[in-house]
């Protein structure tokens, strides 16, 4: 197993993910810099956010390799901040209102 | 394998169960219970992991600032838009910062090979070509800070574009990853020195902690530099293209 001298792998797989980013930052940027708007515009954004990401995690950082006692304790964790999420979209729109109501359009 | 220091590498049992079964074993087990996994290394993703309840906090806070002002926030494809003598074009320079990190990614994984096949020249320039691309991104967003500050009169309390939240954000948020990535680059060059030095070939004794150190200690920064890298992935998302 490769864990015994350390995380060992061949290049390629670096190489590879290490462009892939590029490619993937690019259309992010593309996605700004053409102006796609609405919904196609966040769905591309977060598309390419979370799989730039997923490539970071599991190859850069080598949790693809590791075992899974270590993946899920780094990973599960964060599932919570869906809830603060969510707590928040609704406080944020209730905050909105609220400040319709009392202070009209301005501030 | 040469014989190591156990409180770097201890001795594993071969036969580690995988899978599912592996959690339950891994978790129920005496001792230790990331196996295969260095002390150091452990407790790095522990400190990542709070990290990246702080940086979500700043997302999640910037989110509801975002949903709750009536004044319409500004467009950061505006507002961080250089034009080279002619028409604005959108955050080119927030595009090149990212580039340059991720390039950084890079070379810092490419490190932490080297690194393990005992390259120590080659780890030594690699850590600090990685600590110039992490210099230079610093370089730029200070570049980008005066920008706004003396050029657009972008304060905490206030600016001219539009909601009077969008400084406070933007000066806590990227400050704050920038304050990472300046660590970091401290972080490497400490390590570059190291391996220059051949501290990790001697398992020569750090001063602080006086533990053995060895290639692992590579992987670990790299941890460290790969979480910043990751943490601007979500700032660009969240912040800039918004």
């Amino acid at each position: 197993m490769a864990h015994a001298q350390g995380q060992q792998h061949p290049l390629s797989v670096y190489i590879w993910v290490w462009a892939l980013l590029f490619v993937l930052s690019t259309f992010s940027y593309l996605v700004d810099f053409y102006h796609v708007e609405g919904y196609l515009r966040w769905t591309l954004i977060l598309l390419f956010m979370f799989l730039k990401a997923g490539f970071i995690i599991a190859v850069f950082m080598h949790i693809k390799w590791e075992r899974l006692a270590l993946s899920f304790a780094i990973l599960g964790p964060p599932t919570v901040l869906l809830v603060l999420i969510a707590i928040l979209t609704i406080e944020g729109d209730y905050t909105f209102l609220s400040r319709g109501v009392f202070f009209g359009t301005g501030s | 394998m040469a014989p190591q220091d156990t409180s770097t590498t201890m001795a594993e049992p071969t036969s580690l169960a995988p899978g599912f079964a592996g959690i339950a074993e891994d978790w129920s087990s005496d001792q230790r219970t990331f196996k295969n996994v260095p002390w150091g290394k452990a407790m790095m993703w522990i400190f990542l992991l709070s990290d990246t309840f702080i940086f979500s906090s700043f997302l999640v806070g910037y989110m509801k600032v975002r949903l709750s002002t009536t004044t319409p926030w500004p467009n950061p494809s505006e507002v961080f838009a250089l034009s080279f003598g002619g028409e604005p074009i959108p955050p080119i320079l927030i595009a090149i910062m990212t580039f340059i990190l991720i390039t950084s990614s890079g070379t810092m994984v490419l490190a932490v090979n080297y690194g393990y096949r005992k390259d120590k020249n080659k780890t030594a320039l690699l850590l600090l070509i990685t600590a110039l691309f992490g210099a230079s991104f610093v370089g730029m967003q200070a570049f980008e800070w005066t920008k706004l500050i003396v050029d657009e009169g972008v304060r905490p309390w206030a600016n001219p574009m539009g909601a009077s939240q969008f400084g406070s954000v933007f000066f806590m948020i990227t400050g704050f990853h920038g304050f990472h990535v300046s660590v970091g680059v401290l972080f490497l060059i400490l390590v570059a020195r190291k391996v220059w030095r051949g501290d990790y070939d001697t398992e020569k004794r750090g001063f602080f902690t006086s533990r053995k150190g060895n290639y692992e200690i590579v992987e670990t920064m790299g941890l460290y530099w790969h979480f910043v890298d990751l943490v601007w992935v979500f700032i660009f998302a969240f912040f800039y293209l918004w």
